[in-house]
């Protein structure tokens, strides 16, 4: 069973994020950029797969500048086996993403399909399900434990939704989007990252792949959210009640 | 604005979630408003929404194959219902993210996620990068697709009258799913995302008997729902439904309590947008108190018994 794993580079999570001063965006020119966390998760799930002898091969994908390379190496070094580039210069929407890479699926045949539930940049939690829906696969998003059946060709997801948790069962091929407790991923070892170095990295583009990939939303503005006041530090327990009853009325 | 819009109600079959008010609100400011009831034996929750203030009619689709509420059931419903509407819009919640992605793509439009401001029929506000930026968008796509945040909308109220209740018959061609299991955190709290006071725990809690010990008699106290970091999630203190941040649960009450938290912009991302924010935090250079407006630097395993003993 082949498992595709799309990965996303985005500015680490750790970065605080600076608008340019022109509202034209965020400023992501020499910020710290790395894989989507999600993906992490993602990677680690399908290499863990294949680990337990349920998959035979786990092939990365990114979709955006050369630079997406670095985010396929970590992948590499992470434990997939062969890592794919649609290289394009276009900003890329989630619907565009989703097409680019059901092309790929098309070509590839993956009988699941492992991704992040959100991307920490655009926060937009789109791309998995719209992918599910060009294919018509089923979907299982935000899991927090999978288990596939190889001999009934089936997985079975448990999912974190608003009130608790649900759990799944679904007909492979199917696409399932990670959430945070799925598991946690490992760190690349030195020797791995230079085994990644040589494991094969093929470049495609949206156009051989024939996708549209212009973008159909439109950014008017960005602007920095209204800034919190920091308050004030209380002496005790005593203050902290009065403040709560006197000052801002709560209690 | 005068567009039909179509809103996919969050519901348990018998009543609505109360997010679907919220939906509607947003709705409300984009045209007449028509709401989609999709499930198994959901006469009551199409009840509940033909009596929401704003609600022109109601779709509602009755079918066994709409029991589990999947995403796959439920996209089958909306497409079925979806002709002439100039938006569909969906809350901004688990069961939303779920579906409208794939609704969206299966009429290839563009979606937008977590709108927490409506500049006109086709221009929306909503946060990137965890909330540290806000990005106004637009998109001439002649359909659209919209997720609201559920705390940037006030809920419509219920009224007397009702809206008139049609039937809506769906053919299901999405693949299908089983529904194994769910299991529901059970609690007698209000609700995290509608609370008036929320409590929140993080890792200094330091153990999962410590964080019930000390927050559930605050807690009870203030009518308070409980919430927990992505620390104290993953470290088993509390059930995952009750994460506040930017991958968890956006919430806004009146009064929020974040106790043995640091802070991190993840986050800060959930609940930030709180009335009243207090901290109680032992180091007093936690990021944390930079949003709260009283800080308390304090020992929580003392603070927290006083604070509930003298409230
Ligand atoms: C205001 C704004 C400004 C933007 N600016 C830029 C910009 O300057 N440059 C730019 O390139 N884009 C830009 N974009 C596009 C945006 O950053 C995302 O690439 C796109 O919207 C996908 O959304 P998402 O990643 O949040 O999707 P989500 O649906 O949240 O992503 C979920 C998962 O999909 C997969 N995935 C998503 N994108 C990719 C990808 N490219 N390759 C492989 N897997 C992927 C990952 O597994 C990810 O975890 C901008 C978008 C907006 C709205
Ligand atoms: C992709 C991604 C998504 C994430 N999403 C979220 C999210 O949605 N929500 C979220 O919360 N986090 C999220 N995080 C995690 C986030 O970055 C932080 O790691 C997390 O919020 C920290 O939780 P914490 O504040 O409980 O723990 P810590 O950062 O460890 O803070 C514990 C605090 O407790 C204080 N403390 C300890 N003992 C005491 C005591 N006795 N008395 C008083 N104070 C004490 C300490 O001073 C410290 O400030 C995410 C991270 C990533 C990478």
């Amino acid at each position: 069973m082949k498992i595709l794993v799309p990965v996303k580079r985005v500015v680490d999570y750790n970065v605080k994020i600076r608008v340019k001063p022109d509202g034209s965006g965020v400023d992501t020119a020499n910020v710290k950029m790395s894989m989507n966390p999600f993906d992490e998760i993602a990677v680690e799930e399908a290499v863990r797969l294949k680990e337990k002898g349920v998959a035979s091969e786990v092939v990365a994908v990114s979709a955006g500048v050369a630079a997406c390379q670095e985010t396929l190496r970590t992948a590499l070094a992470l434990g997939a086996d062969r890592a794919i580039l649609v290289n394009t210069e276009v900003e890329l929407q989630p619907l565009a993403v989703a097409k680019l890479l059901a092309a790929l699926v098309a070509k590839e045949s993956p009988q699941l399909v492992i991704m992040g539930k959100q991307a920490i940049d655009d926060d937009a939690n789109q791309t998995g399900q719209m992918l599910a829906a060009l294919l018509n696969w089923p979907q299982a998003t935000f899991a927090s434990k999978v288990e596939v059946d190889t001999g009934a060709q089936t997985v079975t997801v448990t999912r974190e939704i608003d009130g608790g948790l649900e759990t799944l069962k679904m007909a492979l091929p199917a696409v399932i989007t990670t959430d945070l407790r799925l598991n946690e991923p490992r760190f690349a070892s030195l020797p791995n990252i230079m085994k990644a170095k040589k494991k094969p990295l093929d470049t495609v583009t949206p156009e051989a792949l024939g996708v549209d990939v212009t973008p159909r939303i439109r950014t008017l503005k960005v602007e920095e959210p209204p800034k919190r006041q920091g308050g004030v530090k209380v002496a005790d327990v005593d203050e902290l009640i009065a403040k709560l009853k006197n000052e801002a009325k709560v209690i | 604005m005068g567009h039909s819009v179509l809103v996919v109600a969050e519901h348990n079959d018998e009543t609505l979630v109360s997010s679907t008010a919220h939906a509607i609100a947003a709705a409300k400011q984009l045209g007449e408003v028509t709401v989609l009831v999709a499930g198994t034996h959901c006469g009551g929750a199409a009840q509940a929404a033909a009596q929401c203030d704003g609600v022109a009619k109601v779709l509602q689709a009755d079918a066994p194959e709409l029991a589990g509420h999947t995403a796959e059931a439920v996209t089958d419903a909306v497409l079925a219902a979806a002709q002439g509407f100039r938006a569909i819009v969906f809350p901004s919640t688990a069961f939303g993210k779920n579906v409208a992605p794939r609704v969206a793509a299966k009429l290839d439009c563009a979606q937008i996620s977590d709108v927490i401001r409506i500049v006109d029929e086709k221009t929306f506000v909503r946060p990137i990068y965890a909330g540290n930026a806000l990005a106004t968008v637009t998109c001439d796509d002649q359909l659209l697709v919209l997720t609201v945040r559920t705390t940037a909308f006030d809920a419509v109220a219920q009224r007397d009258e009702a809206a008139p209740i049609e039937s809506l018959p769906v053919t299901f061609t999405g693949p299908k799913v089983e529904l194994v299991s769910r299991e529901l955190t059970q609690s007698e709290r209000p609700e995290l995302t509608a609370a008036r006071v929320v409590v929140t725990g993080g890792r200094g809690l330091g153990s999962a008997e410590q964080f019930h010990a000390l927050l559930e008699p605050l807690a009870d106290k203030l009518n308070a729902a409980i919430g927990a970091s992505r620390a104290a999630v993953d470290a088993g203190y509390a059930p995952n439904d009750w994460q506040v941040g930017q991958t968890g649960k956006i919430v806004a009450p009146e009064l929020y309590i974040a106790i043995g938290v640091s802070g991190a912009i993840q986050h800060l991302a959930g609940m930030k947008d709180s009335k009243v924010i207090v901290a109680i935090n032992k180091d007093p250079d936690a990021p944390i108190f930079q949003v709260a407006d009283y800080g308390l630097v304090a020992d929580l395993f003392q603070a927290v018994p006083e604070l509930t003993q003298k409230l």
